[in-house]
């Protein structure tokens, strides 16, 4: 007996958790935000943000995570319409642009080291690195989530009696997104 | 694992089946002996802390003992004691009465169990870690305060490993709470019978619900004000650090953002409690039961908007402070609202005056007191007063002893003939209440008047100049009878189990689901799922249809699982390693979370 269908509020347990969980989200991501906020312009020493952020470099990346929002939407709608070949190319896709992303901000990171500004080094390092690494702790989560779904394909274990499974993790990469473009504007854009 | 079973399920027993469980309620249980050895243990450190202060210069326990001792009592207290005493009947008895066989994520359940067993561990291991760790003393214990304000806690004024496994252990904590939160809030909007609409919900339910919607909230921000802390200590980062430019008013926004709702999180699931076992004795309906409701519900929104009285006294301003004191005196209003409902209820009725009933009005005389105090802290200037002073623990103790703890023991007796089977001895559950009831009010009275007086809260010891040496020896002498009465109810507890009278499916007369069913349930609860065609299903005319002993078809039970406490002690293994700033450690809990992560995910497991 499953009881997955009969809920009382027709919705599935499984995606009204996750819709909780990311309510939770939000306020750990509006802590850190609101931190950096609060923080903004009151490093006694520098380097500081305008010095240092380097806004077009990001907007590419901030470009690249969103298309693989787009992505991730048309992985969904092939995996919901049983097709196997497409499912796999944007799964794959999607945990692609991912990495990208992952790779300018390892990149991004590590050119702030060689300019002097590391998680020590002032206030605007320490919520900086923060705020970003706890994203990027995210996007990597996600893209791991996406990898063991493009492995599930290849096992032939992901049809469309699973799409909530590809449903869920869209819901978490499509929110991991949002959160980027709130911390892009706040940190990289409101400077 | 999915195995189908007659109606003698559950005869699963032995040691692995209680490690692999993920029935609820067997969690519960887990829970509330937990829960309970962690409260003697908070009990012990309170006695303590009490024999210290009975007389003045007195050198019982040195300085750096007693700020163990009340860290560690406050830190307890809330998060091992009151907070999963609610979730032993979160577990138990919610699925009971929405009429669910299990909660939605059985297996997570167990994980929270899990996690919560493991952080406390985690967080009592540092009263013996000292020489394994290479300190001087035997326990490293924390020692900054149960809201372990900045900077004290910093790396400079608190060097040793006190303070980490405080900030490690309450991170811990917070994964358990968390996602006993989100699993709650999915088995109670999701899981329910057909016909328990949202207004008929019983008021424990709602109440559960409110406080899982606070929990999912609150946390969180905890969760990131004790990151920022450990990066602080750990890595070096700025956050607290008043030479970088740092502010500690941080710290203190967000704990106490987390730390107003978390009182909410403490007195609610009692609330619900209560308004349960009054109107089972009083024999009526709880009055205005769509208003006790709401009240919970605008407890719960606007709990998040008084945080900011526990700062009164750090200058926020005119303007904050006012906003902050209105604010704190309009959440008195559903609070009232709710208090009056429950004399309502009473007037009128039949009232029976079991052990249960006595620790509900109780409940409501001492946290009327409580309540009171409260209100008089919300006035800034009255707070500049009062705080920091033993005003405000004579303040806490009435609502989270007074109100909380005698809550939850109202919901002990009234639940527990349904947990056990047998019914508790009355004779010592009156014994119970009434020396804990005299023990409280000698213990915590006093205290009002030591803090008006004078005495900081917090110091260790204070002089004999003060003139509050005799007020302190009352209060002392209240604790230990406080600790009398926790052993005479252990005793009832025991005796029960062994000479209880048979209970029975309702011994109460009482209106809810749960009172449908054989006790303890069996493994499957309800043998067909209920109909549920009014609010109180046992007192209403129209009658629903009546559950067989014997299920009509066989009953699949979920098998359980041992990944769960698996993932859990990944947990642990991974907050050790951070400890001991030892990064083998940190990545095999990692790897042993991920496996147990990646197990669980593709464990055949139907729900």
């Amino acid at each position: 007996m499953t009881h997955a269908h009969v809920t009382s509020t027709g919705l599935d347990s499984r995606k009204l958790a996750f819709w909780t969980f990311i309510g939770s989200e939000c306020l750990l991501f509006g802590s850190l935000i609101s931190t950096y906020l609060v923080y903004k312009g009151r490093s006694v020493r520098g380097p500081t943000p305008h010095e240092i952020l380097n806004i077009p470099v990001t907007s590419v990346s901030t470009f690249d995570l969103l298309m693989s929002s787009l992505a991730m939407v048309l992985a969904l709608a092939a995996v919901a319409r049983g097709d196997r070949v497409w499912a796999r190319v944007w799964l794959a896709a999607t945990a692609f642009l991912g990495l990208v992303f992952l790779g300018f901000q390892a990149y991004e990171f590590t050119s702030f080291v060689h300019e002097g500004l590391t998680i020590t080094t002032n206030l605007f390092g320490s919520t900086f690195f923060t705020l970003t690494g706890f994203h990027g702790g995210h996007v990597a989560v996600g893209v791991v989530w996406l990898l063991t779904l493009l492995v599930r394909s290849f096992q032939g274990k992901l049809g469309p009696d699973k799409a909530l499974n590809v449903e869920i993790a869209g819901l978490y990469w499509h929110f991991v997104d949002v959160v980027w473009i709130v911390i892009f504007t706040v940190v990289y854009l409101l400077q | 694992m999915a195995e189908h079973v007659a109606p003698a399920a559950g005869a699963r027993s032995g040691i692995w089946s209680w490690i692999t469980t993920t029935d609820h309620k067997r969690i519960g249980i887990l829970y509330g002996v937990t829960a309970f050895v962690f409260f003697l243990i908070g009990g012990l450190e309170a006695l303590l802390i009490r024999l210290q202060l009975a007389s003045s210069q007195n050198d019982l326990v040195s300085a750096e003992t007693f700020n163990q001792l009340f860290t560690m009592h406050g830190t307890t207290m809330v998060f091992l004691a009151v907070m999963p005493l609610s979730a032993a009947f979160f577990n138990y008895i919610v699925p009971l009465q929405i009429g669910a066989r299990d909660v939605a994520f059985p297996r997570l359940n167990a994980f929270s169990y899990w996690v919560f067993l493991f952080g406390g561990l985690f967080l009592n291991a540092s009263f013996i870690a000292g020489p394994i760790l290479g300190a001087d003393s035997l326990s490293v214990a924390p020692d900054a305060g149960w809201f372990g304000y900045a900077n004290l806690t910093s790396r400079a004024y608190s060097p040793g490993f006190n303070v980490d496994f405080w900030v490690l252990g309450l991170q811990v904590l917070g994964i358990a709470s968390l996602a006993a939160g989100f699993n709650f809030i999915v088995t109670i909007v999701n899981l329910r019978a057909p016909g328990m609409r949202l207004m008929r919900l019983p008021v424990f339910t709602w109440m559960t619900l409110v406080t899982q919607f606070l929990v999912v909230t609150a946390f969180p921000v905890i969760t990131i004000g004790l990151v920022f802390l450990m990066f602080d200590r750990f890595f070096g980062t700025n956050f607290y650090q008043v030479s970088a430019g740092g502010d500690l008013l941080l710290w203190q926004h967000l704990f106490w953002l987390f730390g107003h709702p978390e009182v909410y999180i403490l007195i609610l699931p009692p609330m619900g409690i209560v308004s349960e076992v009054l109107p089972t004795f009083s024999r009526k309906p709880l009055f205005g039961y769509a208003v006790v409701v709401y009240s919970g519900l605008l407890i719960g929104v606007m709990g998040w908007g008084v945080w900011s009285h526990h700062m009164f006294s750090v200058g926020l301003g005119p303007i904050p402070d006012s906003v902050f004191a209105g604010t704190t005196m309009l959440i008195a209003i559903p609070t009232g609202v709710k208090i009056f409902n429950w004399l309502a209820t009473m007037w009128g009725g039949q009232l029976r005056f079991t052990t249960a009933m006595l620790f509900a009005l109780g409940f409501i005389a001492m946290f009327v007191i409580g309540g009171l105090s409260g209100v008089m802290h919300a006035s800034p200037p009255a707070d500049l007063q009062q705080t920091d002073t033993y005003f405000v623990v004579a303040h806490i103790h009435y609502v989270l002893f007074g109100g909380a703890i005698q809550g939850i023991f109202a919901g002990i007796y009234y639940w527990w003939p349904k947990m056990t089977g047998r019914l508790m001895n009355e004779r010592l559950g009156k014994t119970h209440f009434w020396l804990g009831f005299v023990g409280m009010n000698l213990a915590f009275f006093p205290m009002h008047f030591i803090g008006l007086l004078g005495m900081p809260r917090r110091i260790y010891t204070y002089g004999p100049e003060l003139g509050l040496d005799s007020l302190n020896l009352v209060s002392t002498i209240g604790a230990l009878l406080i600790g009398v009465s926790i052993l005479v109810f252990a005793a009832n507890a025991w005796w029960s189990l062994r000479h209880g009278e048979t209970a029975g499916n309702d011994p109460w007369g009482a209106p809810s689901l749960e009172w449908t069913i054989s006790s303890p349930p069996p493994a499957y609860n309800f043998s067909v799922i209920p109909e549920v065609v009014s609010r109180l299903p046992r007192w209403s005319r129209t009658q629903m249809r009546a559950i067989p002993d014997v299920p009509p078809e066989p009953v699949h039970v979920p098998g359980g699982s041992f990944w769960p406490v698996i993932a859990a002690l990944g947990i642990g293994v991974l907050a050790t390693g951070a400890l001991l700033h030892t990064l083998w450690v940190v990545l095999a809990g990692a790897a042993v979370l991920v496996v147990a992560i990646y197990a669980w995910a593709f464990e055949p497991f139907e729900v």
